[in-house]
């Protein structure tokens, strides 16, 4: 019997004593980036992939701006203003915010503040960047092809109603969710297994607390997202009469299903931001951070909070009987 | 009116403030109170935090002769300080609103009952006395207790939202069951109805009005809308209000679901299918009304939507919404 041994990916290294030398431009041409599987390049990629959806989010966020300057409208009808402010939701959500500091800055910054080579999967680094690219180009052709109008949520029963390209929205969300998982999980296995010797927990930088906690808030809660938006193209495609109410299904349930997600999903946004701030103030300030260990472990209570909290918004007794909707969001 | 009343048209009403339109229902005072309280709060601990951190990166700035202090990196009791006061006033904010929404979720014994159906994209009121109207009638001093539902001739009903900012209430209308709002007016006047949750193409325009009357001025309205006017043409309007034609054929020419009824009696009107015109008069209303399917209009090929009315509106109930439709000849 033979033994297979993976042998380990090959990184490059940049590591050189010419110093005009960097990643940047160690190696030239379209594939040595579109096939790079170096961290600091997928994060550069990342940064203009989420910048790119970041421009087009706040282009429709314009154009929602300038149709509400008059009281009648200026020049969107109902259903393309619809389409416009689903589209920016959509975008701004799924494209930009979730990877933007996870994706970009984490990829490159997570391995050199922990003193790693790289993150401890680079292909599945790279595969999780192609995997938005693809589902941006899903949520380009919702956009360009037909008009999606169903709001950002996709809320039932109006989504299994709805003319709009619901089924293509929805696998952009389920394709995202798995570069979101992906990216999750490698820098999950990354702070485990590679933080060099002399690496404590508490050894290190708030950046990395933040990330990890975000990274679990990704493995564990996107896949009720992917879930749930299955759930809805079934219950489109094959009427499985789960939330459409004249099929005994109960559109509240998909209510509870997309908040238990999209509320954890908050601290997937703010995390790695107050992982920044604390990072800057410290460096900045030549002094290291107050009050560090309540700092790292605030970080792991919003993300144990955070989870549950999702699920709250379902406990009480009252919600089956009388949603408010001031409950819901 | 001044220049202000122009551009912020809310100050026009008397009751209003600057912030909120009039208190109007006995949930008003509790949820300003407690928004009052939320927002002072936020701006007090926002000076509280942002005011010092100014002042110490002014006082700790880096300059020629000072030295900063390495070893302050930690202080419990400061940190659980600054941890367990914020803790109570959380638990106090919590306790606080979970009791108010469960206020707002009880209604009391003895209500004024309304049912109310949400249609993309209209309101529709119906009294205890059976009295139907698309805006909303109430007595002062008396709790109203809605009874929603959401409806749809064809395709799937919605989620819609009932909100009525002077009244500081605000719920869902939800497909597949009947949601329960309540509210007291307190104060009579005329507010604004909106529907806050997304339900399609007229969302924004799916809005109508709330009128709180004195006791007397409701019972006299609700026993009038119940009884129809004695000129045909009006009584032919009140029916096709109450019958629910307005959910799909409008008056003002637009196309909703069905075809208007503006601007099309007397004339020949094209079939669907290219199977010719036919004359839009009395018989050809009648035909429509108890088969909706034997001539449908051109662009209208899915007739099918409307249910027959044979048996619901009789022959002399129908020459009444002729009148009206005569009424709208141009």
């Amino acid at each position: 019997m033979s033994t297979v041994v993976n042998k380990p990916v090959e990184i490059p290294s940049y590591q050189t004593s010419d110093e005009k030398d960097n990643f940047l431009i160690s190696t030239r041409g379209f594939l040595s980036w579109a096939l790079t599987l170096d961290h600091k390049r997928i994060g550069l990629m990342y940064l203009v992939g989420v910048s790119a959806a970041f421009l087009l989010g706040g282009i429709l966020a314009l154009m929602i701006r300038a149709h509400l300057f008059l009281a009648d409208g200026v020049f969107l009808t109902n259903q393309q203003y619809n389409q416009v402010f689903t589209l920016h939701g959509a975008v701004m959500v799924f494209l930009f915010i979730i990877p933007s500091v996870p994706a970009a800055l984490g990829n490159f910054l997570l391995p050199v503040m922990l003193g790693a080579k790289d993150v401890a999967f680079p292909r599945l680094n790279l595969g999780s960047f192609y995997l938005w690219v693809t589902g941006a180009i899903f949520f380009i052709v919702a956009l360009f092809v037909t008009g999606l109008d169903t709001g950002w949520t996709f809320y039932t029963p109006y989504s299994l109603d709805s003319k709009g390209p619901v089924a293509l929205a929805t696998m952009a969300v389920f394709i995202l969710g798995f570069s979101s998982i992906f990216t999750g999980l490698n820098f999950i296995v990354t702070i485990n297994t590679m933080r060099p010797p002399g690496m404590a927990w508490f050894k290190m930088p708030l950046f990395l607390w933040a990330t990890y906690s975000t990274s679990i808030i990704q493995v564990l809660a996107t896949p009720v997202l992917g879930i749930t938006v299955l759930l809805l193209t079934a219950e489109r495609i094959l009427g499985i009469g789960i939330f459409d109410p004249q099929l005994n299904g109960d559109p509240v349930t998909f209510q509870h299903f997309f908040w238990f997600y999209s509320h954890p999903a908050v601290y997937i946004m703010i995390l790695p931001a107050m992982g920044i701030i604390s990072e800057l103030i410290s460096v900045h300030s030549h002094k290291g951070i107050f009050g560090y260990r309540f700092i790292a472990y605030s970080s792991s209570r919003s993300r144990c909070l955070g989870s549950s909290s999702g699920a709250t918004t379902c406990l009480p007794a009252e919600c089956l009987t009388s949603p408010q909707s001031s409950l819901v969001p | 009116m001044s220049l202000l009343d122009v551009f912020v048209p809310i100050l026009a009403d008397e009751h209003a403030t600057y912030w909120f339109p009039p208190q109007a229902s006995t949930f008003a005072k509790e949820v300003d109170s407690f928004f009052h309280f939320l927002v002072w709060l936020s701006a007090i601990f926002f000076f509280l935090i942002v005011i010092p951190m100014f002042y110490f990166a002014w006082k700790f700035r880096a300059r020629p002769g000072y030295k900063g202090d390495p070893e302050a990196l930690h202080n419990t009791p400061l940190e659980i300080t600054w941890t367990v006061i914020p803790t109570f006033i959380v638990i106090y904010i919590f306790v606080r609103g979970t009791m108010g929404y469960l206020d707002m979720s009880r209604p009391p014994a003895d209500t004024l009952d309304i049912q109310v159906v949400a249609r993309k994209w209209s309101w529709q009121f119906t009294y205890p006395n059976g009295a139907v109207s698309d805006e909303l009638h109430l007595p002062v001093g008396r709790p109203a207790k809605m009874i929603m539902r959401s409806e749809e001739l064809t395709g799937i009903p919605v989620l819609h939202s009932l909100f009525v900012p002077a009244f500081r209430a605000k719920a869902d209308v939800v497909p597949g069951r009947f949601n329960v709002m309540w509210f007291q007016p307190t104060l009579a006047g005329k507010y604004d109805l909106f529907c806050t949750e997304y339900c399609g193409d007229n969302h924004s325009r799916m809005m109508t009005k709330v009128y709180v009357q004195e006791p007397a001025d409701y019972e006299d309205w609700v026993t009038k809308a119940n009884k129809p006017p004695e000129e045909p043409k009006l009584h032919g309007e009140w029916l096709y209000k109450r019958q629910g034609c307005k959910g799909c054929h409008s008056v003002d020419g637009s196309k909703v679901v069905g075809p208007s009824f503006k601007g099309t009696w007397g004339k020949d009107v094209p079939l669907a299918g290219g199977k010719g015109t036919v004359a839009f008069d009395e018989n050809y209303v009648l035909e429509s009304v108890k088969n909706p399917q034997a001539k449908a209009r051109s662009g209208y090929e899915n007739a099918s939507a409307m249910p027959s009315y044979a048996g619901r509106l009789k022959d002399d109930q129908i020459l009444l919404i002729v009148e009206y439709m005569k009424s709208l000849k141009d």
